[in-house]
């Protein structure tokens, strides 16, 4: 039943957010091509800004892989994390989704590539980076904006947010795709 | 990140050292930054449609539209803030657009409306129970279309890239209903700034350094 609905939302939820948008801001007399326009320079935008992390981390990983040096981690922390639901690619993106998002991006980057983007691994990546944030430069910025040092429980409701989105994701995953 | 960086960087070339694959390794590096640059001109066409959408939505006040559908539940979770008063609006607008995954457009919202926020606070200092719920908030990364996934998803070659739609939407109600039960659940655990809305004729609070050291790492 809910499965169902997801799967329902998730099917239309893209063709009815691209025609129903511009619809309703026809509707609302706004220029819709020329805003389209500018809201999608930034898109290119964006893909140039990512450029930087996306190598730094995409050369790491796959430094790491040519090693062998992931092949050791994951024979020595995979019978662990494979219990817990969790693949060996997908584990570096634990570390780094909190740090950075152009990271976190490599890391589902080279998942989706090496694993599949339809693959369980795949999912998981695809659903874990969808459903957390780059805590520490969220806080960072927030904060320092106001000049505030000290965050209080910020840090720590964040980072269980962070964990709780994380464990939810292999449930959500494993229940729905398999 | 830089230094989890460097040691990834020694720990592979120690790695290939060991194993013997120091060519595969030169290889791995050339490949891997040629990728990355691939990858992220593949994520361009999509990520420019979205904001182009995005941006027009913006402008036929979808944002305003949920941001008064929200209205009711912000009040009963921020019961120190006056339901009038201009933070209020602007953290409508920043949870608003996040929600519909404006991301940038969100950050300027987010930001006045911790200034606002502050001017609540009878003083400078640690951060006040409100705005370590909005930021907290913020962390769980609420949005109805994660735009740069199914993006990535799509220069991946997936059958079906906004499959996940659904499940991160449930995912991401998880970790959000975490953060907000954290951040209302821990509040006494780290000494705060004096009681809001209170007059500042009170003696000021103990002083730093009590059980706040979970913000070392910041």
């Amino acid at each position: 039943m809910l499965r169902h609905a997801l799967e329902l939302a998730s099917a239309w939820a893209v063709p009815l957010l691209v025609a129903g948008i511009p619809l309703f801001a026809l509707a609302r007399k706004v220029k819709v091509y020329p805003a389209f326009v500018e809201g999608a320079k930034q898109g290119f935008e964006t893909a140039v800004r990512i450029m930087p992390p996306l190598v730094a981390v995409l050369v790491a990983l796959g430094m790491l892989r040519a090693s062998g040096a992931l092949d050791l981690a994951a024979r020595a922390l995979g019978p662990l994390t494979g219990r817990l639901g969790i693949p060996a690619p997908v584990l570096p993106l634990l570390l780094v989704r909190p740090l950075s998002g152009g990271g976190a991006l490599g890391v589902v980057g080279d998942v989706l590539r090496s694993e599949g983007p339809d693959s369980y691994a795949g999912r998981l990546a695809s659903v874990m980076a969808g459903s957390t944030e780059t805590t520490f430069y969220v806080l960072a910025v927030y904060m320092g904006a106001v000049g505030i040092t000290r965050y209080r429980q910020a840090l720590p409701a964040a980072l269980l947010a962070d964990l709780a989105g994380f464990a939810a994701s292999v449930l959500v995953v494993r229940a729905l795709f398999s | 990140m830089g230094a989890i960086l460097a040691v990834l960087f020694a720990v592979s070339v120690a790695a290939a050292a060991v194993n013997g694959r120091m060519e595969a390794l030169t290889g791995a590096v050339v490949q891997s930054a040629q990728q990355a640059v691939a990858l992220a001109l593949g994520l361009a066409g999509v990520m420019a449609l979205w904001l182009g959408l995005m941006k027009v939505a913006e402008e036929a006040g979808l944002v305003g539209l949920l941001a008064r559908a929200a209205r009711p539940l912000l009040r009963r979770l921020f019961p120190e803030v006056p339901p009038d008063h201009p933070a209020m609006g602007a953290m409508l607008m920043n949870l608003s657009a996040n929600l519909l995954g404006l991301g940038n457009a969100a950050t300027p919202f987010g930001l006045e409306a911790m200034r606002r926020l502050e001017e609540l606070k009878p003083a400078p200092g640690p951060a006040s129970d409100a705005q370590a719920l909005f930021c907290a908030m913020n962390t769980a990364s609420l949005q109805l279309v994660p735009a740069t996934v199914i993006a990535l998803r799509a220069a991946a070659g997936s059958r079906a890239p906004a499959e996940i739609i659904g499940a991160t939407l449930l995912a991401t109600s998880c970790s959000i209903v975490v953060a907000v039960a954290a951040a209302k659940g821990l509040r006494r655990l780290y000494p705060g700034p004096p009681a809001q809305g209170g007059p500042a004729d009170r003696p000021p609070p103990s002083p730093p350094g009590g059980a706040g050291g979970g913000a070392s790492p910041c």
